[in-house]
């Protein structure tokens, strides 16, 4: 993994609030390589769609991120002026939202919507834009680009918005795309549609990709690693198959046996038991531990980060792991 | 767009004739003008004469019937008082009225929107108070005596600006306006400030809460990760989306505002329609009130249908006409 194109270190990011500060994000570090697409899974509230405004410096006032560094490309971001971050922001680093529905402008063109984002980053004529522009709708699979460059939103399906926002993203070829749960809003067919083309388009542009998601099947079908958040930090990371195969953290299984096709027919689902800790009152150590079958005295203080293999986990009793 | 056009315009009849019917059954219940018109001491024949010359001894269907058919051809009947056509009194007064309200709404939204962008943009600043403070007394205090304050400082006090009438009319291009001439302007001002105040704080808290409600949506977001500045996203993204309640809410007050100009007419003694109701149902002249009402019913009409064609420009959701 010589020259990441990101490098996330000890991110924290953090929400001040009348009850006291919400540690959204809370210590994370990790890497994303060329070319790789990275899944960053968890359940709502994990800190994961945080963690991806974080990098883009989106995240929402007084929300800030406290401490770390975001290196990009070698740049460290957290210290960039708010106009150097515009400059990178859908250029260098693209974002595709969830919901398609609510994406886009629905009293703006797609065609204005495009050409304003050509523009944004590079000094062309309104024409080379929209050329620009209707060849990048057809390349994620629009029909008749040129016509549709003149509809509005509301003259698109779900996943079609959803293409349009991806053909946004894909405008100035960025480094990196990040996904924050670009399928979830969608039915199942055009989820795999969207998937597949998604992975197309970041192969055939070299481009890297942090897929956020809550469906580890998702991430098992598309990225090469894969990383679990629980309440604000990266408790397992390391190649898809290996942590899907044998998954060290407790949190990991539990997640895995929540999914209902990992049960047999006809038992009862498995749901990890308890509720994720409110982010005001996360218990010290490890937070999972209330929750988790394993855990001992000792899991009131922080567990360390355990190297292995190429894979890692924040846990004092793992489960047996090994390279699939 | 043409169906839309002519099926209004069908509606637009029906709503005339209905409320001509209303207004003439109304305006018929209220007291005897012969009472007015004629001294006391008339002789019962010249009394029978009166009546019979002004049509009032027919049945009131017959009246009615009268009436319509009279309007049809353009003729609203005859002022008692003044004994000249009311259509033609109203016409008189109407272009002062009308540039008086114009002028107050140019001010109301000249002003209104870009104080309602400033404290919506940065809720809960000082800025946003002062703003939101002046607004509650623009809607709090009566209007009246707004007016009378305004006489009372720029006119008694500073001397400034003349507190009555029209003052001198200028004309351009064949059209006869105090708009036209410093003279005129001046005498406009005042009247003007106290007719838009109200507006004025409307215009203020709907912006506000457009841009409040409008700034989180997900594709002010997705336009920020695409790197728009921050001035395109307000003047373009958010500005669009909230032009679509305020010419709402605007088309109607305009209408109001014509109507009701009355109180802001009678104290600065502006020769609009709004003293001519005043003054003629101070003296029961039904003709001058029934006209007036049917005029302002096409205002009201004609206002509204500008607005549903504005509406439709803004907002591509709405497609007229399209009976599916």
């Amino acid at each position: 993994m010589t020259d990441p194109v990101l490098e996330v270190t000890n991110l924290s990011t953090h929400f001040p609030t009348r009850a006291g500060v919400i540690k959204a994000v809370d210590g994370v570090s990790f890497t994303v390589a060329r070319r790789q697409i990275v899944g960053l899974v968890g359940e709502s509230g994990s800190g994961k769609s945080i963690t991806g405004f974080s990098i883009l410096g989106l995240v929402d006032p007084p929300g800030h991120v406290a401490s770390g560094s975001i290196r990009f490309n070698g740049e460290e971001l957290t210290t960039k002026s708010a106009k150097d971050m515009r400059m990178i922001r859908g250029r260098r680093i693209a974002m595709i939202f969830q919901d398609p529905m609510m994406t886009l402008n629905p009293v703006l063109s797609i065609g204005t919507q495009m050409i304003e984002t050509v523009r944004a980053h590079e000094k062309v004529s309104y024409a080379e834009a929209r050329a620009r522009s209707r060849d990048t709708l057809g390349l994620v699979g629009i029909a008749s680009p040129e016509e549709r460059l003149d509809a509005y939103p509301h003259q698109f399906s779900g996943g079609m918005r959803q293409r349009v926002a991806i053909a946004i993203s894909l405008l100035h070829r960025p480094d990196l795309i990040i996904a924050d749960e670009p399928t979830t809003a969608l039915d199942v067919t055009i989820q795999s549609q969207i998937l597949f083309e998604i992975k197309r388009l970041a192969q055939e542009f070299g481009m890297s990709l942090i897929w956020i998601s809550h469906d580890l099947g998702v991430v098992a079908t598309l990225a090469e690693r894969v990383m679990v958040m629980y309440a604000g930090r990266i408790v397992e990371a390391g190649p898809v198959e290996d942590v899907l195969t044998y998954p060290a953290h407790p949190y990991t299984v539990g997640l895995m046996n929540a999914v209902p096709a990992a049960v047999p027919r006809g038992e009862p689902l498995r749901p990890i038991p308890g509720m994720a800790p409110s982010p005001l009152s996360r218990p010290l150590g490890c937070a999972f531990r209330d929750r988790c079958a394993r855990a001992t005295e000792i899991c009131a203080t922080e567990p360390a980060i355990a190297l292995a293999n190429a894979r890692e986990w924040r846990c004092f009793h793992p489960h047996s792991w090994r390279a699939a | 767009m043409t169906v839309f056009v002519i099926r209004r315009l069908m509606q637009s009849m029906a709503v005339l004739l209905v409320t001509a019917f209303v207004v003439f059954l109304g305006v018929y219940a209220i007291g005897d003008p012969v009472e007015m018109l004629i001294s006391p001491d008339a002789s019962p024949a010249e009394r029978a004469q009166v009546i019979a010359s002004l049509g009032l001894d027919q049945p009131l269907w017959q009246q009615f019937f009268t009436f319509a058919w009279n309007a049809i051809h353009g003729d609203l009947g005859r002022s008692f008082v003044f004994n000249r056509p009311t259509i033609s009194l109203i016409f008189e007064r109407l272009p002062a009225t009308l540039e008086l309200t114009f002028t107050a709404l140019v001010i109301a939204l000249a002003i209104g929107i870009p104080l309602g962008l400033i404290s919506g943009l940065k809720p809960n600043s000082k800025t946003d108070e002062a703003i939101m403070t002046g607004s509650i007394l623009g809607f709090s205090l009566p209007s009246f005596w707004q007016g009378m304050m305004l006489i009372m400082i720029f006119s008694v006090w500073l001397g400034w600006l003349p507190s009555t009438g029209r003052g001198e009319l200028g004309s351009f291009l064949g059209l006869q306006s105090s708009l036209f001439s410093i003279d005129g302007l001046t005498h406009l001002i005042l009247p003007a400030v106290n007719l838009c105040l109200f507006k004025l704080a409307l215009v203020i808290r709907l912006t506000r809460t457009g841009v409040r409600e409008t700034m989180p949506l997900d594709f002010v977001k997705f336009a920020r990760a695409k790197g728009i500045s921050e001035r395109r996203i307000v003047f373009v993204h958010v500005l669009k989306n909230i032009l679509i309640p305020l010419i709402t809410v605007i088309g109607m007050e305009l209408g109001s505002m014509l109507a009701f100009a009355v109180v802001t007419e009678t104290i600065f003694a502006w020769p609009g329609i709004g003293k001519l109701l005043i003054d003629s149902i101070m003296r029961l002249d039904r003709p001058v009130v029934v006209a007036y009402l049917l005029v302002i019913v096409s205002l009201f009409i004609l206002i509204n249908f500008v607005v549903d064609i504005l509406y439709s420009l803004i907002d591509p959701r709405v497609r007229l006409g399209d009976a599916q």
